[in-house]
């Protein structure tokens, strides 16, 4: 029996018929199932021995949105930094498209690194350089060979795409708080990343912006055919944009499951940030 | 292993000296532990370093930035610079001349004045200086990276921070260190020349071959070599302690004050064995 079916993100699938294509109808001779992108094992990690993640385990399937809830100070930036490898964690593997990213160096890394948007807290927008040197920086050292035309469109067209083509040649301290995240998530999108990392995407801004960065996180797994992990507290930008939603506590999931389960869930902690 | 001398049991009950011992065991700790804390970063410096000079011979060169950090040492010392140079040949050369005069000797003030400035003062100075514009700079830029995670950001984007940020940054120093300071030399010779003028009437000209006739190859060359030493220290010492500060914004700060406090020991403590290692030239 042949099934079409449309592979979302490009990962190499197993078995006959395989194709990493993004966006390409293919033929496939058995059941399709979802892949996990990320794989996470029993994963430890401390700090002056205080362990903050505990044994957690979790997979990111291959297009889907991923929700990491939980209170502050629970591991939920440790996990993300773990996965990119800012951090190396005590104990348990984790694994990009099959990959031990704990075994990785240099190239290797590096590869690997450049398959994944981050998106910092802050921003972390280059002060030093302008909006448009901040896109080219990733882009001229991960997709070295193009020219200057494919990179100025490349930029434009990244800045677009957040609604803020007017501001490439302004200083990341002339943009507000919210253009700032919306520039540092074009300079993630910028190189075409398959995996995006989400850390606090909406923290510190009004209730308009985070739900506009919202449905820019939307646009982007849509656009871009992405895989995310978003990191929050905010119940709004996690309604707005999970598929999947994991709730760590002390560092280890409580629960997993759809935004239903968690809004019309019971339980006492989870009832709180479901107010 | 349990000590069972009755007598020491004693001793050791009487309430003074068991207090005594306990003080004396808290204080142990605490100097064990500032030694261990002292030893450690001292252990991270030395690492950072065999990192900078590992990324420095690297295949990938970021020349761009290093062009970039050049002109900005440049162009952040070089007003400051100028005005020091000039005023301290003016300021040696009004002090001077008084005394050389009670001797008759105010025909050797050029050549005095120059062996001065290109031996020790212009040096020493404009680094000193270096270490309080370009060492602050440095450790507040990267400590503000640091704390706002654009290293982090750097390091995600497939760019080693170490190569882009540290190793342009200190060769960067190293190289216009010893620029800043021949052009502060000249300065320092022609403010030297200005205060001649202000109480006599000196030309240009033999002012300035009375002056180099002072100056021999052995003055110059020593000078100009530690002035290399200088600059990487600087360097060096400015991006480690901007590149090691904490999460805290007050870091920053911390950061940019113990980047000038140890650059400018470390240009006295390199002037200091350079001088010891030069007197053997002279």
């Amino acid at each position: 029996m042949e099934n079409r079916t449309q592979i979302a993100a490009g990962i190499e699938l197993p078995g006959p018929g395989r194709i990493i294509a993004r966006n390409k109808t293919v033929s496939w001779n058995k059941p399709v199932r979802p892949e996990h992108v990320i794989e996470i094992d029993n994963l430890g990690k401390g700090f002056d021995n205080d362990p903050v993640l505990k044994n957690l385990s979790l997979k990111l399937y291959n297009g889907e949105n991923l929700v990491v809830l939980g209170k502050s100070g629970s591991g939920k930036s440790v996990l993300i930094k773990c996965i990119i490898r800012l951090l190396l964690p005590d104990q348990g593997t984790i694994k990009v498209f099959g990959q031990n990213v704990n075994e990785l160096t240099g190239k290797g890394l590096a590869e690997m690194r450049e398959k994944i948007g981050f998106l910092f807290q802050s921003g972390a927008l280059y002060d030093s350089m302008t909006v448009k040197e901040n896109l080219e920086f990733p882009l001229k050292r991960i997709k070295k060979n193009l020219s200057r035309k494919e990179i100025d469109e490349k930029v434009a067209e990244a800045l677009d795409n957040v609604g803020l083509g007017e501001t490439l040649y302004k200083m990341p301290s002339e943009l507000s708080g919210g253009m700032r995240k919306r520039v540092s998530l074009a300079r993630t999108i910028v190189v075409d990343p398959m995996i995006m990392l989400y850390d606090e995407p909406t923290t510190g801004l009004d209730p308009v912006t985070s739900d506009e960065i919202s449905s820019l996180i939307n646009d982007v797994q849509d656009k871009y055919k992405t895989s995310s992990i978003i990191i929050t507290h905010d119940i709004e930008c996690a309604r707005a944009t999970a598929d999947r939603i994991i709730m760590v506590k002390d560092g280890e999931v409580y629960k997993e499951g759809s935004i239903e389960e968690f809004v019309n869930s019971t339980d006492a902690f989870i009832r709180s940030f479901f107010k | 292993m349990k000590n069972n001398n009755p007598a020491l049991k004693r001793f050791v009950k009487l309430p003074d000296v068991k207090k005594r011992v306990i003080k004396l065991s808290e204080k142990t700790i605490e100097k064990t532990q500032i030694a261990t804390l002292f030893f450690s970063e001292i252990g991270e410096f030395f690492l950072f370093l065999f990192h900078t000079i590992k990324e420095t011979f690297s295949r990938s060169f970021e020349f761009k930035e290093f062009l970039r950090q050049c002109y900005q040492i440049g162009n952040r010392t070089l007003p400051l610079i100028s005005v020091t140079g000039l005023v301290i040949g003016l300021v040696l050369t009004i002090q001077s001349r008084p005394v050389l005069a009670d001797f008759g000797a105010v025909s050797l003030l050029p050549g005095m004045v120059a062996v001065s400035i290109i031996r020790e003062m212009g040096p020493v100075i404009t680094a000193l200086i270096c270490a309080g514009r370009i060492g602050s700079g440095m450790g507040a830029e990267l400590g503000s990276m640091k704390v706002t995670e654009q290293i982090d950001a750097m390091e995600v984007s497939s760019t080693n921070p170490m190569r882009f940020l540290v190793v342009t940054r200190v060769l960067a120093a190293t190289l216009m260190i010893p620029i800043l300071v021949l052009y502060a030399d000249a300065l320092g010779i022609m403010g030297s020349w200005a205060g001649a003028n202000i109480k006599g009437d000196v030309p240009f000209v033999l002012f300035f071959s009375q002056a180099f006739s002072a100056v021999g190859f052995t003055d110059f060359l020593p000078a100009v070599v530690k002035t290399f030493f200088f600059g990487a220290a600087i360097g060096i010492i400015g991006c480690y302690k901007g590149y090691t500060a904490g999460r805290g914004t007050e870091s920053v700060g911390k950061a940019a004050t113990s980047a000038v406090v140890l650059s400018s020991l470390f240009v006295i403590i390199i002037d200091l064995i350079a001088v010891q290692i030069t007197d053997v030239l002279y």
